[in-house]
């Protein structure tokens, strides 16, 4: 037993990256004039960074596994909005009654309605528009880009061309107020949230005999397949998988907004290749800081210097692509 | 025969329907103003010669490179914002124009070049992913910069007298068309495409092009011969961003108007991966192809999906699919086939059915 142990290391966690969050939080600090304004903004970019993550972990899972960049993932991510908005709005007796039970209910039967109907999406997706084109990278990105321009148009065709306001239930509105500090009730639920589903994929991918298959599949798909596996059945769960993760992030990304447009998947597709270029294409833990700094930079660059918010994500990823140009947790095969 | 020869850089349509097809094209879009009076069907005449352009260096980087570029519309709208810069803060004269347009191709130059320096040693994915956030950045720096740039409302100019369609070249008309300063920029706009189109045919045909096909291929081989496969594609990625700016130019001078709507936004590089693929990748051909259906599609087939609307009324669902708005999902639908069953589009198409004579000529 210990010389099995020996045969095979434990892979050493590399904790620099972990370092950055603090260290951004720490070094915003003195930047910021007051305590309050400081936390405030801290939890406001934990919480978009963890809204970032839910929609984020499963396209790079997917291309970690499957080696698939999915261009339509965006697409994914405003049905699940526009699913919520179909299952929410006709609930409002629930929504709008000021008991957070039926209020938390009813975004649950939301949340289950929109990672349902992603999820069985993701599968025909994959059948129908992915399968014939593994292994061939140009024809891919050209793919899915056809199915995002589709599934676009069918959003339009089914929902209207008109933007849908969704107000938050009732009891998530407003703060929660600590003397000077002010945090959004919402906010809490979304770092929340974000912290389960990173808890469950972690659980998943490091304790179970399917997220063993997996890694190794991450690592060398043929290898497993030789020893009898049959790869193919986890790439569709893993992408059925990453579909529904869409789903969600994209409830809980259009109840933040409380506005939902057809274009609002392709906006955070943005974000997303960033988030996934930063952690390491491929990387679940990567993808996760990589988003808190996406978020928590977003949110002081935001307060501090509002013209240039928009681009500090890109600057961020140029620094971070100048200091480990394979991104903070490179996956080894790639 | 040796001047078109030397025109097309021996590089033939191979295919009597394909040389038909474009012969058409050819014809309509020379003598639009006098075939096609009105101004709406010039408007469609130059825009189609702007786009012939735009996605023919396109296919240059897509077609013949085998890369991947989302941060094509950049290159194209900075060509548009040189022009509408220049000429809004200059005044109207030529040289401001020469000036806004040679600092809009040294600024494209220099950025593809940067672009493709620090990011095309990578996978194809990459450096998709990377050029679309780039481009995004770029769209919203142009919108918050609206000091300079005129923000998301954009800006209009004047141009030199000559090109303005108030301004009448001759007393009497010609073949029942006045010949006013909007021929004259119609004309500008085609042969400037035209000349560009070919020069593109001529890269893509020289060695130079051979060694990106090669690239394309198999870059592993290509690197093994001797070609640094990196060097080639900095130099594609810089020669399509150059053509880009120049459609962009031409836009502009057309348009007498830059703004984010119609140089910069994404839904113009969604139009121009439609256009390239469904004309037909790596072929150039392709690019003449695929913009004049799909300009005329974005133009016309809207009224025609307004009769099958009205036709289809009462049906469930149905209405909804073939509403006017609803073009762009049935040209994606027709992309997905394309890359599936016909990879070289609609050229390839028509070539393949002409095999057996081309052959013969051969």
């Amino acid at each position: 037993m210990s010389l099995a142990k020996d045969a095979l290391p434990v892979a050493r966690l590399d904790k620099i990256p972990l370092a950055l969050i603090p260290v951004i939080a720490a070094a915003a600090l003195p930047l910021i004039p007051s305590l309050p304004t400081w936390v405030t903004l801290t939890v406001a970019g934990l919480a978009m960074g963890m809204m970032i993550f839910i929609m984020a972990s499963g396209l790079t899972l997917v291309f970690g596994l499957m080696d698939v960049m999915n261009f339509a993932h965006g697409a994914f991510i405003t049905i699940g909005a526009f699913v919520a908005t179909s299952v929410l709005l006709p609930l409002a007796g629930w929504t709008q009654a000021d008991s957070l039970w039926r209020n938390l209910a009813a975004l649950l039967l939301a949340i289950l309605a929109s990672m349902a109907v992603t999820g069985a999406l993701g599968v025909a997706f994959e059948r129908v528009i992915i399968k014939p084109v593994y292994g061939q990278h140009l024809k891919q990105i050209l793919i899915t880009m056809g199915g995002l321009i589709v599934a676009e148009q069918l959003i339009i065709a089914i929902w209207g061309p008109d933007m849908i306001a969704l107000p938050k239930p009732a009891t998530l509105r407003g703060s929660f107020i600590y003397g000077d500090i002010a945090i959004e009730k919402y906010r809490v639920l979304a770092v929340l949230v974000g912290l389960a589903v990173f808890a469950a994929m972690f659980l998943v991918l490091n304790r179970t005999r399917v997220g063993l298959l997996i890694r190794a599949g991450v690592e060398d798909s043929e290898m497993v397949e030789s020893l009898g596996y049959r790869i193919r059945r986890v790439f569709i769960g893993v992408f059925a998988a990453g579909s529904a993760l869409a789903g969600l992030g994209g409830v809980m990304w259009a109840l933040y907004q409380e506005t939902v447009t057809s274009a609002m998947g392709m906006q955070v597709m943005i974000l997303i290749f960033i988030v996934i270029i930063i952690g390491g294409l491929g990387s679940v833990g990567g993808c996760f800081i990589g988003s808190l700094l996406v978020g928590l930079v977003a949110n002081y660059v935001g307060f501090l210097a509002p013209k240039v918010a928009l681009g500090s994500n890109i600057l961020l990823m140029v620094l971070i692509l100048l200091w480990r140009p394979q991104g903070l947790y490179p996956v080894a095969k790639r | 025969m040796t001047v078109i020869r030397t025109l097309l850089s021996g590089d033939y349509p191979r295919s009597r329907a394909l040389t038909a097809v474009l012969l058409v094209i050819l014809v309509g879009l020379a003598f639009a103003p006098f075939v096609f009076p009105g101004t709406r069907s010039l408007d469609v005449a130059a825009k189609v010669c702007v786009f012939i352009l735009l996605v023919a260096s396109y296919d240059l980087l897509l077609g013949y490179t085998g890369i991947v570029s989302f941060a094509h519309t950049m290159f194209f709208g900075i060509g548009a914002y040189g022009i509408a810069i220049a000429a809004s803060s200059l005044g109207p004269t030529w040289g401001s124009l020469a000036l806004g347009s040679l600092a809009a191709l040294a600024c494209s130059a220099l950025l593809a070049l940067l672009i493709g320096v620090l990011s095309l040693r990578v996978k194809t994915i990459f450096f998709a992913m990377i050029t679309l956030a780039v481009a995004a950045f770029f769209a919203i720096l142009a919108s918050q910069l609206s000091g300079f740039t005129g923000g998301e409302d954009g800006l209009t100019y004047t141009l030199p007298q000559v090109l303005l369609p108030g301004s009448k070249l001759l007393a009497a008309p010609l073949f029942g068309v006045d010949i006013d300063g909007r021929i004259v920029s119609y004309y500008l706009v085609f042969f400037a495409a035209a000349a560009l189109f070919l020069v593109l045919l001529r890269v893509v045909n020289s060695p130079f092009g051979r060694v990106l096909q090669a690239i394309r291929e198999n870059d592993f081989r290509a690197e093994a011969i001797g070609y640094r496969s990196v060097v080639y594609r900095s130099v594609a990625n810089c020669v399509a961003a150059l053509a880009a700016s120049a459609a962009g130019i031409l836009y502009a001078l057309w348009l007498r108007y830059a703004g984010p709507a119609t140089t910069l936004s994404f839904d113009i590089m969604v139009d121009i991966l439609l256009m390239v693929v469904i004309g037909g990748m790596g072929t150039m051909y392709g690019a003449v192809v695929g913009a004049t259906l799909f300009v005329i599609a974005q133009t016309y087939l809207q009224d025609l999906m307004k009769l099958a609307s009205h036709a289809a009324a009462g049906i469930p669902l149905l209405p909804a699919l073939v509403h006017p708005d609803r073009w762009l999902l049935w040209l994606g639908i027709l992309f997905i086939l394309s890359v599936y069953r016909f990879p070289a589009g609609i050229v390839g198409k028509l070539r393949s059915r002409d095999k057996r004579h081309h052959f013969v000529t051969r």
